[in-house]
This record gives C-alpha cells, structure tokens and sequence, in this order.
C-alpha cells in the first residue's frame, strides 16, 4: 500500500479573473484525519471541487494510492472512493432515509431489474446502527434535524465504499452534543480505516479530532503540520499573516452626532443580544465568518426581515422598521450582498437601475419625467465613475466591479444618513476594489455614517474606524481602530482555544 | 477617480428600430387582410368590419390588465368566471327589482373584490403560483355564480343597456370608442409612470425590487384587482350583446386572452412586452377568425391556426427580445 492514499502536487486552477488555487498540496495517509483551515476565500471550497472531480484542475497532478487519477465528473471522483459531506446538506427532504442513501446506486435485482426494497432497508439499517443513529430508514428524510441528516449523508458515503470521506464545516450547523457525536463517528470511521479531510473555522474541532492539520491561504499552500507540533499563534499568523499591500484610500472624516443606536437586538434562530451605535462620518465594520450572522442583522435593520428582541433608534427616536421602502424614507440604505440577485435588475440599462429607488423624484403625478431622470442617472453613474459608454447600456455587460458601481449609485439617488454595505468588495477585481473603497471614503467624509459588513480582513482593517466581531448570532468583541488586528478578529470570530475572554 | 463621461442620449438605430416584434405583428396584421381580401368578396366591408369588431371587442378589456400580469410573471386564469359571475349577480339583482343603475355598479364592484381577492391570496401565500390560486377561484367564481342562476339565463334589460354592445357614436361603434379609450389609459399606466416601471422592474427581479424599495405585494394586488374590474367591464358589454346572461358565459375567456397577450410579444418569463403588441393581436387574432369564419372553415381549424400564431410568437425570441422592455423606452 502506498504511504498515501491521496496526494495532490501542483494544483491550480483559474476562473476567469480570478485564480482560485495557485500551486496548492496536500497528502493525505490511510487512517488519518487531516483538518484543512484557512480564511474565507482561502481556496479550500476549490479545492474539494477539484478532490471530488467538480473542477478540473489546470495544472497539477492527483494521485490515488500512488497511481495517477484524473476525475472527469463526480462520478470518476464516486467511484475511485470519495465521498463528501457539506454543511448544508443536500438531500431528497420528501424521500425515505434508504431512499436518499442508495440514491443512484440502487440496489436492483438483476433479472428484472425491480427495486430490491427489503435489500435495501436492511442495509441501511446495519449502515445506521454502525453509526449509532437510532432513528428507521424508512423515516422521510426532512424530517430529520441536520445532524440526523449528516448521519445518512455518512452512511451513503458508507454504502458507496468511501475510502476519502471530505467533511465541509460539517460542525458549523451543529449544537454541542451533536458535535460530540460527529466527533465520535469520524473517529469509528477512521478506525475503520477510512481517511477523513476535515474542513472547519473552529478549532475545536481541529484539536479534538484531527493530527494532521494543513493551512491555504489566499489560494495558496501554506504549510502542513502536526497539529501538536504547531502552536496557536502560530497556526494563525499561518492563516492570516499576510501584509496589507493594498491601498486603502481611507481619509479622516468628522465624526459627528450619533445617528443610529441598536440595543439587544435579537431574531430567534439568528441572533441576539447585538448592540452598537453608529456615528455621522463614522465607518463601522461588522465581520467574522460567513453564517455568524451578519447580514441577517443588516437585513432585520433595512426591515427586510424581521427581529423579535430589542430596540432600533434612528436620530435618537425610536422605531420599527416594517419595510425597506420605509427604512430608504427614514434615511437607511442597504447595498445587499448578491448584487446580481437582489441589487440590480440585470435585464436592465445602467440609467434604469440606478433610478429605481426614488423613481417618484422623476415623476409628476405619477407620470415619468424620463429627462430630468436620464439626467440624474448620467450623474451618478459618472460620480461613482462607471466604466459604460451610454447610460442605456445593460448592466448585464458591466464587469462585477462596475455592476456594483452602479448599485452603489442606486444608493446615492435616495437622501440617506445611514448605508449598510453587505459585503461591498465581494466578486470585485483589485483594481476595482481600490476604487469603491474610494467612494466609501468619500461617502463616509460627505457625513453618512456607514456599516461596513465584510469577510476580508485587509479591508475591515484598512478602513473601519470601529469594528464589531459576530460569531454565532453575537458579538464578542467590539474593537476600536487602534485595537483592529488580524489576530484580535480572527480570535473573537473563532470558538474554542484559546478561549478570548479578555477580548470579551 | 478619473473622470469619465456618459453619455444620455438615447441611441437609435434603424436597424434596432425595426427588428421588433411589433413589426412583426404590424406584417402579420397585414397579410391576414390581405388574405381575407383575396378569400372572400364579403370580408371588405365597412359593415361587416364593424359588426365584427363589435363582436370580438369585448374580451379585448381583459387583454389589457393581463398584459400588467404576465409582464409581473403571473397569470391570472378566473378572468372568464369573474365575468360571468359579476354578469349574473347583475342580471339576477335587476330580475329582482333593483334598478339598473345601481346592478351595473354593483357589477363592477364585484369583478373589482374578485380580483382583489385573487391578489391578496397570491400575496399571502407566497409559496402558491398564481396558477395555482387562480384556477381554484376561477372553479368557486363560476361555482358561485351557478348557484345563484341554477342552469337559467336571464335577461330582458332596459333599452338603455343595450347601447352598450350595440350602440354607436355617429358611425363608430361605441365599444371600439371605450375600448380606445382604456387602452391608451392602460398604455400611460404601463409605459409612462413610476408605477408601470414598477410593474417591469418586479417581473424582472422581484428580490431586487424589494430591496430597492419597490411594494412588490401592494403592486401585484392593484394589477390583480384592475383585471377583475376589466373583468366586469367585458361582463357588461357581453351581457348587453347577448341581451341576457347564465351562468356558463365566458367560457375560455382567459385562454383567449392569454392567447392574445402572449401573441402580443409579452414574455411568460416576466419583464419583457409593450401594450401595443397585445393590442396588435387582439385586432390579428380577431380579424383572422372573423375572415376565416367568412369562408367557413370551420372553429376548430381556426384553433389550430392560433395555435401554431402562438408557436411561432414563442419561438422567435431573438425579435422579441429587441426592444421589448429590454432596452425599453426612454433610460
């Protein structure tokens, strides 16, 4: 047998524009469990892509036991024994347990080919009960809560003789106790000689399970230790140690009055407990991991979703925010975080999206005055410097940095005191990105007072003048700009060791 | 940031200019007359033109909040029932003693709440289609309207109404007169105020409209309430040309209708179309019926042409995509 049963040399693969993995390595041995860790957008989702045969790689080779694979689908990826589980699981909620675990790999008599049910129930039952899951196969599988469905996941994984089990934030949905289940069945699997790839922000996870652990970062490989080898410090200055090379054009603003207080703001099942202020030409940063619960608080403050607990004021007075119209009348704006899917209307010109929030500014009784509304759009689309030849041209034909130009545009037709930026980098080029952090800037000198919500800590650090670190639907840590440090975040936005109690 | 310099100015060219489907339709308008011309001695004839636009007028009504619908990426399929069950309730009322006046407000009254209510149960239940909760009160409307007449018809109207379906204003017939009248307002709603604009931007990205501050829920009940009181606005022209009413009338309205929106080059993807293509239809489809029943060829050969009309209007995205709503007019 060869020393490893998956050995990757060299991957890199490119989208256009971006290079999601760039010369990345990993080795994994029989029997191991091998945590992978790294920022958001460190490369590790690519990376399983390219394990599970999603993506092909570019450049790089796969090795399988020593011999060289090359996945053309999933199904390659399938066959050769590997198997993987998300987060989110992605299951058949209407169909049986034994349903969703032989999904495409039936068992089926050979004759007649008919559905062998009896066959099938009994092994996912022995599959079931070798993981300790107490629950029949026969149960509908949304009718499981998502570590029961994690569970099945495994066991499918199982019933196709999985070799490579890869586990993708498996914990992030999790309560305690189900953890501590996960934790026990992974290692029943690697007893059985299984080999796990285990991905996680928490590491927690990583020191109760894993004794190999391997670092990416901005798409690049980092290192691979042994997790008792190497110290906490130091696996993080590995995860985030980059220098800040880009330019954050950030000016000082006058700070002025206070104009929005959150209080113990709370949603069941989202968050709690959240309260910060925010202050005329103050930029106030809103980070941690993805799922901790920042943009559903941005969202409960725009009014698209609701809260449950606590209180909003806005310019000292309280109120409720029952709708985005009302939250854009009172003076809120929110540049959403899939600008294609909730910012603009793709179908659309330029003029016609950036005109859309105040469209009863170009209108007289109702009627479109379309002049003085052309005229308001080719302003702003040259104030945020949109790269388009005619403001009729679509959006669609923009680039993701011009695209969100425009988005920010929309923002600017509306009188607003207060912008909520969910994530305003997100799918941007670099060159674009010096440029909108440009705008926030300058919207933040002109007196609006800004939040900031966003994964990548070079521009949280670069310009925020107060951050707020959520992890799991609270904040644990408010810090001012000479406290912001990548350790100070990462720490307050991950559990486990070391505990940040004095963060807190 | 460097400065850069957009331009506003709208561009126009001749090419862009002609290859809409409205054209398209504009040709086939022309070549069904033509046709027709050519068929039958009986087809040009400002009477018989008249009576039969007179004739296909009514549901033409319907055509025009249905545009709204469908540019929203709904469908409303109980136009028809609204219809005939604000035309019973009208009948039956004046049957009763109620004086005229007052049923045909009371028409109108109930083909608007029937429409409101379609709108506030697709809004309410998010997770239904419009199909879904338009077929079951398209069954509960003509359901109720048959309890209400059993399986009677009733009629005998005052004089008066009857100028409705078969009057006319010097020599143009009064319902061509209304239904000008609606369409152009229609038309201004639709493509010359914020609320038109509203309507496009929610059938294109409902999510982005929301977040843009657009009531995508109050629009959708407004639309869905004008095609219930368009509704009750056909109930009344058909009733006065039928001179009495049951409770099976307007049977299939919705189809027709529906045939016609789409032929008109409105996109059952939401977002994309222009009244004047809808309307464009309404006079094609009518025409190429009426000219086709004149050489007697018989209704169902004549379903089978709107069929293939309906394939071909579906099957030619590339025209239609030009200047429908895309690039729309003006920003």
């Amino acid at each position: 047998m060869a020393e490893y049963v998956l050995e990757l040399k060299g991957i890199t693969k490119t989208f256009p524009g971006v290079k999601a993995l760039d010369n990345v390595y990993f080795k994994l041995r029989p029997g191991e469990i091998h945590a992978l860790m790294g920022e958001n957008g460190a490369g590790k989702s690519t990376f399983i892509k390219v394990i599970t045969g999603v993506h092909a790689p570019d450049e790089g080779e796969i090795y399988l036991n020593g011999e060289k694979v090359e996945f053309k689908s999933p199904n390659d990826a399938k066959k050769a024994g590997i198997a993987a589980i998300y987060q989110h699981v992605t299951c058949y909620p209407d169909l049986s347990v034994t349903e969703n675990i032989f999904m495409g790999h039936e068992k089926v008599s050979k004759l007649t080919k008919r559905i062998l049910w009896n066959d099938m129930h009994a092994e996912a039952e022995r599959l079931l009960r070798e993981l300790g899951a107490t629950f029949s196969p026969k149960t509908q599988m949304g009718a499981l809560s998502v570590a029961e469905q994690q569970i099945v996941e495994i066991a499918k994984a199982l019933s196709m003789d999985a070799k490579i089990i890869i586990m993708d934030e498996p914990t992030a949905a999790l309560s305690r106790n189900e953890s501590e289940e996960l934790y026990r069945i992974a290692e029943r699997l690697r007893d059985r000689g299984a080999s796990i790839i285990f991905i996680s922000h928490r590491f927690e996870d990583m020191y109760r399970l894993a004794s190999m652990v391997t670092v990416f970062r901005d798409s690049k490989y980092i290192g691979t230790w042994r997790v008792d080898e190497i110290s906490n410090p130091d696996l993080i200055v590995a995860m985030v140690g980059r220098e800040i090379t880009q330019l954050f054009p950030k000016k000082e603003a006058k700070i002025g009055e206070e104009l929005l207080r959150v209080e113990g703001l709370g949603r069941t099942g989202y968050f709690a407990d959240v309260s910060f202020s925010l202050r005329r030409g103050e930029i106030l940063g809103l980070t941690g991991l993805v799922g901790a619960g920042r943009t559903e608080v941005c969202q409960a403050l725009f009014g698209v979703t609701g809260y449950d607990k606590g209180k909003i004021y806005f310019k000292g007075r309280e109120w409720k925010v029952k709708s985005p119209l009302e939250a854009m009348k009172r003076g809120i704006g929110y540049l959403p975080e899939d600008r294609q899917k909730q910012g603009l209307v793709l179908q659309w010109s330029i003029g016609r999206n950036i005109t859309l929030p105040s469209l009863e500014k170009y209108a007289r009784r109702g009627l479109l005055r379309t002049a003085s509304e052309a005229q308001t759009a080719k302003h702003l689309a040259e104030k945020v410097s949109v790269k388009a030849g005619s403001i009729f041209d679509l959006v669609s034909s923009l680039s993701g940095g011009n695209q969100q130009k425009v988005v920010f545009a929309k923002l600017l037709t509306a009188d607003l005191d207060v912008l909520i930026l969910d994530e305003p980098t997100k799918g941007v080029d670099v060159g674009a990105k010096s440029a909108i952090y440009e705008i926030i800037s300058e919207l933040a000198c002109s007196g609006y007072g800004i939040i900031m919500v966003s994964s990548e800590m070079p521009e949280i650090i670069g310009m925020c003048d107060r951050v707020a670190v959520m992890r799991e639907g609270r904040i644990t840590a408010m810090l001012d700009r000479k406290d912001i440090t990548q350790e100070a975040i990462l720490q307050a936005s991950m559990a486990g060791e070391p505990a940040p109690a004095e963060i807190r | 940031m460097e400065p850069r310099v957009l331009t506003s100015k709208k561009p126009l060219t001749l090419k862009g200019f002609f290859l809409q489907w409205e054209w398209m339709l504009v040709l086939l308008f022309i070549a069904v007359i033509v046709m027709n011309v050519n068929l039958s001695d009986y087809f040009w004839d400002y009477n018989n033109l008249r009576d039969a636009t007179m004739s296909f007028l009514d549901k033409a009504f319907i055509v025009l909040p249905m545009v709204f619908i469908i540019i929203l990426a709904d469908i409303d399929i109980s136009v028809g029932s609204i219809v005939a069950l604000s035309s019973v309730i009208m009948a039956d009322l004046y049957a009763h003693g109620v004086p005229m006046e007052l049923a045909l407000i009371v028409c109108l009254a109930v083909g608007t709440l029937c429409g409101y209510i379609n709108g506030l149960l697709i809004v309410k239940f998010k997770e239904l289609s419009s199909v879904i909760v338009t077929l079951s009160t398209m069954i509960i409307y003509r359901g109720i309207a048959y309890i209400l007449l059993k399986d009677q018809s009733v009629g005998k109207f005052p004089k008066w109404f009857n100028y409705l379906g078969w009057g006319y204003v010097g020599s143009i017939p009064f319902i061509l007169i209304a239904f000008a009248v609606f369409a152009v307002l229609f038309g201004i709603l639709l493509h010359k105020t914020t609320f038109g604009r509203k309507v496009y931007a929610i059938g294109s990205n409902p999510t982005a409209s929301r977040y843009s501050g657009v009531q995508v829920d109050r629009i959708k009940i407004i639309v869905f309430t004008l095609a219930g009181l368009m509704s009750a606005v056909t109930a009344l022209f058909l009733t006065s040309r039928m001179g009495s009413t049951r409770p099976n009338i307007a049977t299939g309205y919705e189809l027709d209708v529906i045939a016609m929106v789409v032929l008109g080059g409105i996109s059952t993807a939401g977002g994309k179309g222009r009244m004047i293509g809808a309307i464009l239809a309404v006079f094609l489809i009518g025409y190429l019926r009426y000219g086709l029943g004149l050489i007697n060829i018989s209704a169902q050969t004549l379903l089978i042409v709107i069929g293939l009309l309906l394939i071909f209007a579906v099957s030619v995205p590339k025209l239609k995509w030009k200047g429908t709503g895309a690039k729309g007019k003006a920003v």
